[in-house]
């Protein structure tokens, strides 16, 4: 297993400098422009020195392996400085953002909390909610607790955000006041009333995406479930008088939880990438809405730079699902 | 219009007078959201409205427009004219003057060398300054003394008021810049977020694309104001969120600039808890004419003055296009309160603004017919007219948009009317407005015969806006593609009327030859003005002050913005 995990991780080197080689030339590919938003009043000539001045006028190979340098080298760099207040060599030029002029991993890390707080509690309380759901709908196979819960995930699957985001809105903010229809990152908690209040904001964005997550996850469970509830040795169970509650929540919920493990692994990059469609409903400006404003601002470095960082997250979580499903099932074994 | 300036003024002059009594910071705290979030708050790095406005909180120039558009002295003792000797007689020279005892947010006096410093700054070659167009023709800037500045052009500038006039190049303090000229001036993150104002608040943290926290600048000149201690600005989200947020949940007090419907506006205002206020400057949405032709057959000499429209060179049929459109319709169709048809592509302010174009404020589809059977366009049997073998068909281009694309079905069909064949197309407005010389969409490449798009002019002078119509500033491959006579008009006669405007120094003067050339282009029908469209941003009922000004930034004032009991 050791040597397996090496040896993926060892391949994972070349996939992920292709993948930033990809996603380079097809941003420089792509028709955009920096200074596109800017106002029309704006003539051509200062347009012409601001990506100048952005460096566009240098060569695409140049470009791209000058981001590999900051990005690979000056970053890393960077971090450990941070960390350990060591002093490494003078100043460095950091991966800046054409938007803000400021370095990206600084604007991520900005970021960072706001959406593992929203979206992240969001895929816990998805978690939470689908495994049960599963499991006593595969038991009590169309039931009307089985009907409902595959109505309600088949709801939370196909309606989208977009939608759900702005209908709960409607309702709990402009009908009921109960809650605020704009995320403040700025509110920090100190004290017991303060986290009432952050509380209060990310129910909504919370409960949204936490639908949706559940639709999905409680489907994998029910469908395992079913599977394994058919088995052999569930019989071989039963027969030898073992009580019920035992054979499901322990012979046939272990067995089938591992699928399903490996699918919540997979997700994970999801909730890094954010969620950028119910950030920008509620406002809660994390690294979904970055990233949406980067591409619609034509800011290249910073989409190169998050995308860049999904993709190694993705290769990363595929690696941990794999080495996940031989810890967990032991007549998988990879080497 | 007249009445409602009065009533605007009526309502700025009782919002003023409490708040003269005020104490500084005793209104609390005031929540302002932008549906788009400034990603910087040094304007010269960045030229957007969002950026030029969020930070007109810190950073103000020597002089700026008012609501009216008129030029009120902001750090400087007064406007400097001809008359009170402050602008030399043969138009190279400026002198400002500073307000004496002006002190920066950090408690050091404001000085002459900050003043040359911020032309230094957005001048230098490698800086990629986004407002330096502003200082054009500057030649040299020197402090006389610690508080007056002169300004030498290379030339005689019969409008000298560039350099340090409205939101676009405010003072920067020289102190914190001084080590982020040219190429450095990315680098210096620190500075960029937090510049050092001598405005009514100051920086306590910008999160770039989300937020911006202000706190009152306890040096501000003024000892009451501003009357809020605290500022908030939100950014992000789209512009309905951002108007509910006002209109109907109260969270936020002000919203900027709200693209909605007419209709959606109207039902959230129904709420009661905020209004909605407009104002008009000098953007107009516009159809412009290919007078090159498009045909992709031409290969690189494609929409160049070498080979012009087919079609479109015929100006029966630009003047029948015009006669076909209702531009009421349009109005209360996109937006409702916020625009008028317009029959000017300079509309603003009110000593440019033509009345000899009126004409086309009323549809006439029947006298559009009858001028286009009387030159030979005769209806074919698929109703689409033609001459000598040229069919009337056009391609009909804009940006994607709402309310571009209802007014392109729209006038696709008066069009249709009148016997003329459109296909429709929309590309996506960062492709559009992006000046990438290898694409083929861009506004300026016009591979179309008619494209649609709004634009005004920065302050209130049209000298530059109007000269866009030069021969000289078509878009062609030599220029790689760019320029802003998109319409590739070029006349002898305009050509004149700009090169007079350049020399000419006395306003009513240059407000006869903005006109002419105004008038020019609109009976040549080389644009088709639709809709003068004005500024729409809401406010809660609860916060007084607010004076919308659609020639500077929308914050102007917003040191007299006071919390109503």
């Amino acid at each position: 297993m050791f040597n397996y995990t090496i040896r993926r991780s060892l391949l994972a080197v070349p996939t992920l400098l292709l993948i930033s080689l990809i996603i380079f030339l097809l941003l420089d590919l792509a028709p955009s422009d920096p200074t596109a938003n800017l106002p029309l009043t704006i003539p051509p000539e200062v347009r012409e020195k601001i990506r100048q001045s952005l460096g566009l006028g240098d060569p695409i190979y140049i470009r791209y392996i000058l981001w590999c340098k900051q990005f690979f080298i000056n970053e890393p760099l960077n971090i450990l400085e941070h960390i350990f207040g060591w002093q490494i060599g003078g100043d460095r030029l950091r991966v800046l953002s054409w938007q803000t002029r400021s370095p990206v991993v600084d604007l991520i890390v900005q970021r960072l909390p706001q959406t593992l707080w929203v979206v992240g509690l969001s895929y816990v309380l998805g978690i939470v909610i689908a495994v049960p759901i599963g499991v006593i709908s595969a038991y009590r196979q169309y039931s009307w607790f089985d009907q409902i819960g595959t109505f309600i995930s088949m709801v939370g699957f196909s309606v989208p955000t977009f939608f759900t985001g702005v209908l709960l809105i409607v309702i709990f903010s402009v009908w009921l006041g109960w809650f605020p229809s704009i995320y403040d990152t700025t509110h920090q908690v100190t004290d017991w009333s303060s986290f009432l209040v952050q509380v209060k904001q990310m129910i909504m964005p919370v409960s949204v995406l936490a639908l949706f997550n559940a639709a999905q996850i409680s489907r994998y469970m029910r469908a395992s479930m079913l599977d394994n509830l058919n088995q052999d040795y569930v019989r071989t169970a039963r027969a030898k008088g073992v009580r019920e509650r035992i054979v499901v929540l322990v012979h046939v919920l272990r067995n089938s939880l591992i699928p399903v493990t490996t699918v919540i692994a997979l997700g994970v990059p999801q909730v890094f990438g954010g969620a950028i469609i119910t950030e920008q409903v509620f406002k809660v400006n994390g690294l979904g809405q970055l990233l949406i404003i980067a591409i619609q601002g034509g800011d290249v470095p910073v989409v190169q730079t998050l995308t860049f960082i999904f993709a190694l997250l993705i290769v990363l979580f595929n690696l941990i699902a794999d080495v996940l499903y031989g810890v967990l099932d032991p007549r998988i074994r990879y080497d | 219009m007249k009445i409602r300036t009065l009533t605007l003024s009526a309502v700025a002059a009782m919002a003023i007078a409490p708040s003269a009594h005020a104490e500084r910071g005793s209104s609390g705290h005031v929540n302002i959201i932008y549906w788009q979030a400034p990603s910087t708050l040094n304007p010269y790095l960045s030229g957007g409205t969002k950026e030029l406005e969020s930070s007109s909180l810190v950073l103000e120039p020597l002089a700026r427009y008012n609501e009216k558009g008129a030029m009120v002295p902001w750090l400087a003792e007064s406007v400097p004219t001809v008359e009170n000797g402050g602008v030399s007689a043969d138009l190279t020279t400026i002198t400002w003057k500073l307000k004496p005892g002006l002190k920066w947010s950090d408690d050091t006096p404001v000085t002459s060398a900050d003043v040359v410093f911020s032309w230094k700054y957005c001048t230098h070659p490698e800086g990629g300054c986004a407002q330096n167009e502003k200082y054009n023709d500057v030649k040299s800037v020197e402090a006389l003394d610690d508080l007056t500045v002169k300004v030498t052009f290379g030339l005689s500038k019969p409008f000298p008021y560039g350099p340090f006039v409205g939101a676009q190049s405010p003072i920067l303090q020289a102190k914190q810049f001084a080590d982020c000229l040219g190429a450095k001036a990315p680098e210096c993150t620190e500075a960029n977020f937090g510049p050092i104002g001598t405005g009514p608040f100051t920086v306590k943290e910008f999160r770039p694309n989300d937020v911006i926290s202000f706190e009152a600048n306890q040096n501000y000149r003024d000892p009451a104001k501003p009357a809020f201690a605290t500022a908030t600005l939100k950014g992000g989200g789209e512009a309905t969120a951002a108007a509910r947020s006002v209109l109907e949940t109260g969270e936020f007090d002000y919203a900027w600039n709200m693209q909605l419907a007419p209709d959606v506006i109207k039902a959230m205002e129904a709420k009661g808890k905020g209004k909605v206020v407009a104002a008009f400057g000098t953007l107009v949405e516009r159809i412009m004419i290919n007078f090159t032709n498009p045909a992709p057959g031409l290969g690189a000499e494609r929409a160049t003055a070498k080979h012009p429209h087919p079609i479109l060179s015929d100006i029966t049929v630009r003047k029948a296009l015009s006669m076909a459109i209702d531009r009421k319709l349009l109005v209360e169709i996109g937006y409702g309160s916020a625009g008028r048809p317009t029959c000017n592509v300079l509309p603003a302010p009110e000593i440019y603004k033509s009345s000899a174009n009126n004409a086309c404020l009323v549809q006439d589809v029947e006298g559009a017919k009858k001028l286009l059977e009387e030159t030979g366009w005769k209806a074919g049997a698929d109703g689409v007219r033609a001459k000598d073998g040229m069919r009337l068909s056009l391609l009909y281009q804009t940006s994607t948009n709402a309310v571009r694309q209802d007014f392109q079905a729209l006038i696709k069909q008066w069009w249709k009317e009148i016997g003329v064949e459109i296909e429709l197309r929309n590309i996506d407005a960062s492709v559009f407005f992006g000046s990438d010389p290898g694409s083929p969409d861009t506004f300026q490449k016009f591979f179309a015969d008619v494209e649609m798009y709004a634009n005004n002019f920065d302050g209130t002078d049209p000298e530059a806006y109007m000269s866009n119509w030069s021969c000289k500033q078509a878009p062609r491959p030599e220029t790689q593609w760019q320029g802003n006579n998109m319409p590739r008009y070029c006349s002898k006669e305009y050509d004149g009327l700009v090169a007079e405007m350049a020399t000419t120094g006395d306003l009513n003067e240059r407000a006869r030859l903005a006109k002419a050339m105004n008038d020019k282009l609109m009976q040549d029908y080389a644009i088709l003005p639709l809709v003068d469209r004005g500024r729409v941003s809401a406010h809660s009922n609860t916060l007084g002050g607010v004076v919308l000004n659609t020639w500077d930034s929308e914050l102007w004032n917003v040191a007299d913005w006071f919390r109503k009991k």
